[in-house]
């Protein structure tokens, strides 16, 4: 397979593409703004839809009609834009619309700033919008990765006819590496008997999320529920790095979890037995890999560019059997390799 | 940072000057040529409103193995165009690492003890063979006469699949970037 | 139903409209322009390919009243969902059916945008100057002096500024091919309501562009009127300051 050198939005949105993503709506934004760009261009090559919409509102609702009607449909933005969007998101998941939202992360609050950040974790993966849903949170951290994901993405929501998010802080967009395009074959999926085509010859289909009656509405959101748990049985995914004799362990994700694997290489010339618990899907949440790792290791260093999200995750996993400590940095700046040796370093001489 | 340094291929290298210096270009061009050699590459470029007019700066990793941290806090070469980038990443330079200065712009005295400099008049040298643009490739040119990351034929190659049809500004460029391997030799 | 040889049937439920009862009050728009909706769509013969989108207002339960595929959608944003199914499928006739605060507050920029874009769809716009579902606020085209539960001393300009027209705004656009204001207050504006919308619909299946058909409806319950008095205040007080006519129509429909 022939190696391509692409940032990382370009190969998200070249990825979406060939795993037959046709409908795209999106509003620029920094630092995603290669996606929009890129599917200006390609998506008329391939007899798709390309459209700037007037807001990031608007964006969300088009990909809520476009999924409504059985399109293969993604949006793309960036942490302010998300949240204009999670909104739109909430009735997505209400009214189990698949579809692909993409979330290159800036530093926030507010409109913060452009730099990269990992600030979004909570919105992603516990919520966002308002009710009972959760996305299917994917994070890669290398830009093949961010491919492959991507391409698993779309299959994914047609599943469980769920919303998933691709989380990427902003270096995963703007980094280049080399990277290969080699779509999976697609499992058999379930028929969208129920999209919006026109009542031809069948009873009119209704896409809603509307519930007035509180009994149906928790018969509804205890569906959502069902289709989640068994998410969390069947799509957790993570990586281990150098685990199994390890006497510490790093966690993180996405660009940190590479700064991460650099850091661990250095504290093992230096003679510390440090390993990556890497959580690739955020939700489902790798809660498993943790509850093990706390049973042999007892100190976990929990690295974000945050003031500190994914370590709840941890700590839930963990239960109480390990120590976790947070190391973040935030608004853009992101940990070094020395930072997290030094952190690393000062955890495992401290005593419990 | 000696324990970064492994048995096989690896390296790092910041670029940084003006936003249209073409330091981003060269980034790339040499992530793309050591890929293209089928080695591991990260390119991770400073982006926003800077890189109209002002600072642009780029981190190149090239590696035979799988590439960790693509963000590099203390880079074993620097290449710098003006002098606001030697301010900004002079001190940042891992001590024993090379340092190359546009030395027809950068103006600036070089206070480092502990690394190496290799001045280049690179604006000027791009002038003689007809291209003050092409100064980028002529601090490449430099950079790969001291390091043989790659060959200039890798060069030569990666600019022909880049350019294409527009032979013109390849020829150009190949000159640049000769006279910047040569004027590093001699 | 006993059947009488010799008598010709003229007036029956249209096949698109579900032989249910609605929800509305006595002596509402909406009911009416259900119906002119339901005749446009049985008289094009459109029926299996005809969309409809509605979203929060007091129309939000349309899907229980037409028998066509439907949206229920999030308050403000039809245009966008409408915008969306349409791009996925062309043929389809895609219409919203939007109050004043969905269509000309709420979603103001979703509204106007669809119209930029040309976005071949169909907007049914309800305008009875008032915020029906919640119980009687202020809408974006309360008439200057109006009371209502958020203008208890009447809409007054200095804190509430002026009605909104969106028709006259909307024409203003290239996108906007056929653009008229209708009402539904007697026969006669009923009767040119329905050439309206049926004129909207063309514009969308000749792919003409952006179609819109503002319909002043009477709410006698959040006026406190009779169904009677409501319609005369269409009539004698809204039409002054929402004028009825077509704004714009496309050259090849006249």
């Amino acid at each position: 397979m022939e190696k391509k050198f692409m940032n990382g939005n370009e190969a998200i949105a070249e990825a979406a593409v060939q795993a037959g993503c046709r409908y795209f709506f999106g509003y620029p934004i920094t630092p995603q703004n290669e996606i929009p760009e890129y599917m200006s261009k390609r998506m008329p090559e391939v007899g798709g839809v390309y459209l700037q919409a007037e807001s990031e509102v608007a964006a969300i609702y088009m990909v809520f009609g476009a999924a409504g009607a059985g399109g293969r449909v993604m949006t793309s933005s960036s942490s302010p834009g998300i949240s204009l969007k999670q909104e739109g998101i909430s009735y997505i998941a209400a009214a189990e619309l698949p579809c692909l939202i993409v979330n290159i992360m800036r530093g926030g609050p507010g409109l913060g700033g452009i730099q990269p950040s990992q600030s979004d974790y909570f919105q992603a993966t516990k919520g966002g919008g308002h009710g009972d849903y959760h996305l299917l949170v994917l994070a890669p951290s290398t830009v093949q990765e961010a491919v492959e994901l991507t391409m698993d993405a779309f299959d994914l929501a047609d599943k469980y006819r769920n919303p998933v998010m691709l989380l990427g802080d902003g270096y995963i967009g703007q980094m280049m590496e080399p990277v290969v395009f080699e779509k999976k074959p697609s499992p058999i999926l379930p028929a969208k008997d129920w999209t919006i085509t026109g009542a031809k010859g069948r009873k009119a289909n209704l896409v809603k999320t509307l519930n007035l009656d509180p009994v149906i509405l928790e018969q509804h959101n205890l569906k959502i529920q069902h289709k989640l748990q068994e998410m969390a049985r069947n799509e957790v995914r993570v990586e281990h790095y150098l685990t199994d004799d390890a006497e510490v362990i790093i966690a993180a994700y996405g660009t940190v979890a590479r700064i991460a694997k650099t850091a661990i290489q250095i504290l093992r010339k230096k003679g510390v037995r440090a390993g990556l618990i890497r959580p690739i899907t955020l939700y489902p949440f790798p809660y498993k890999a943790f509850e093990d790792i706390a049973s042999r290791v007892k100190k976990i260093l929990v690295a974000e560019m945050s003031l500190g999200q994914m370590v709840e995750d941890v700590k839930l996993g963990v239960c109480g059997r390990a120590h976790v400590r947070f190391y973040g940095r935030t608004g853009g700046m992101v940990p070094s390799y020395e930072e997290l040796v030094m952190e690393t370093e000062r955890l495992v001489k401290e005593a419990l | 940072m000696a324990y970064l340094e492994k048995k096989g291929v690896y390296t790092n290298v910041l670029m940084a000057g003006f936003g249209g210096q073409g330091l981003m270009f060269i980034g790339k061009l040499l992530a793309y040529c050591a890929m293209k050699r089928g080695l591991n590459v990260t390119w991770i470029p400073s982006y926003g409103p800077e890189m109209r007019g002002g600072t642009a700066n780029c981190t190149v990793v090239i590696s035979d193995e799988p590439i960790g941290s693509p963000v590099i806090s203390a880079p074993e070469a620097l290449i710098v165009m003006n002098n606001p980038s030697l301010e900004a990443f002079e001190s940042k330079l891992k001590s024993g690492g090379r340092l190359f200065v546009d030395s027809s712009l950068v103006t600036r005295k070089v206070m480092r003890k502990d690394v190496e400099v290799v001045a280049v008049p690179a604006d000027d040298i791009a002038m003689e063979v007809g291209e003050k643009k092409a100064a980028n490739l002529v601090m490449l040119g430099a950079y790969i006469a001291k390091t043989g990351v790659i060959s200039k034929e890798d060069v030569a190659e990666g600019l022909r699949e880049l350019f294409g049809a527009k032979i013109q500004f390849l020829d150009v460029n190949m000159k640049a970037l000769e006279k910047g391997i040569q004027h590093t030799k001699t | 139903m006993v059947e009488v040889s010799g008598l010709e049937r003229v007036f029956s439920r249209p096949k698109s409209l579900l032989p249910v009862v609605t929800h509305y009050c006595p002596g509402c728009g909406h009911g009416i322009t259900h119906r002119l909706v339901a005749e446009v769509i049985d008289e094009l013969g459109i029926r299996e390919r005809t969309v409809g989108v509605a979203p929060v207002g007091c129309a939000v339960l349309l899907y229980k009243y037409l028998d066509v595929d439907m949206y229920e959608a999030a308050h403000g944003r039809a245009p966008a969902i409408a915008t969306g199914c349409k791009r996925v499928h062309p043929d389809l006739v895609v219409f919203t059916y939007q109050g004043d605060g969905d269509f000309a507050a709420i979603g103001t920029a979703e509204s106007v945008h669809a119209a930029v874009r040309g976005e071949r769809i169909t907007t049914i716009f309800i305008n009875n100057a008032i915020y029906g579902m919640t119980g009687g606020q202020m809408a974006p085209t309360t008439l200057v002096g109006q009371k209502t539960t958020t203008t208890p001393m009447g809409r007054m300009v200095e804190r509430a500024g002026y009605p909104i027209r969106m028709s006259e705004m909307l024409a203003t656009l290239d996108g906007a091919a056929y653009i008229a204001r209708v009402a539904v207050s007697s026969a006669k504006y009923v009767v040119q309501a329905k050439r309206a919308i049926r004129r909207a619909f063309e514009t969308q299946l000749k792919g003409l562009g952006y179609s819109m058909v503002e319909v002043l409806s009477h709410c006698p319950t959040d006026w406190h009127m009779t169904p009677l008095d409501a319609t005369l205040w269409v009539e004698e007080t809204m039409m002054k300051v929402f004028p009825l006519g077509e704004f714009k129509v496309p050259k090849e429909l006249v």
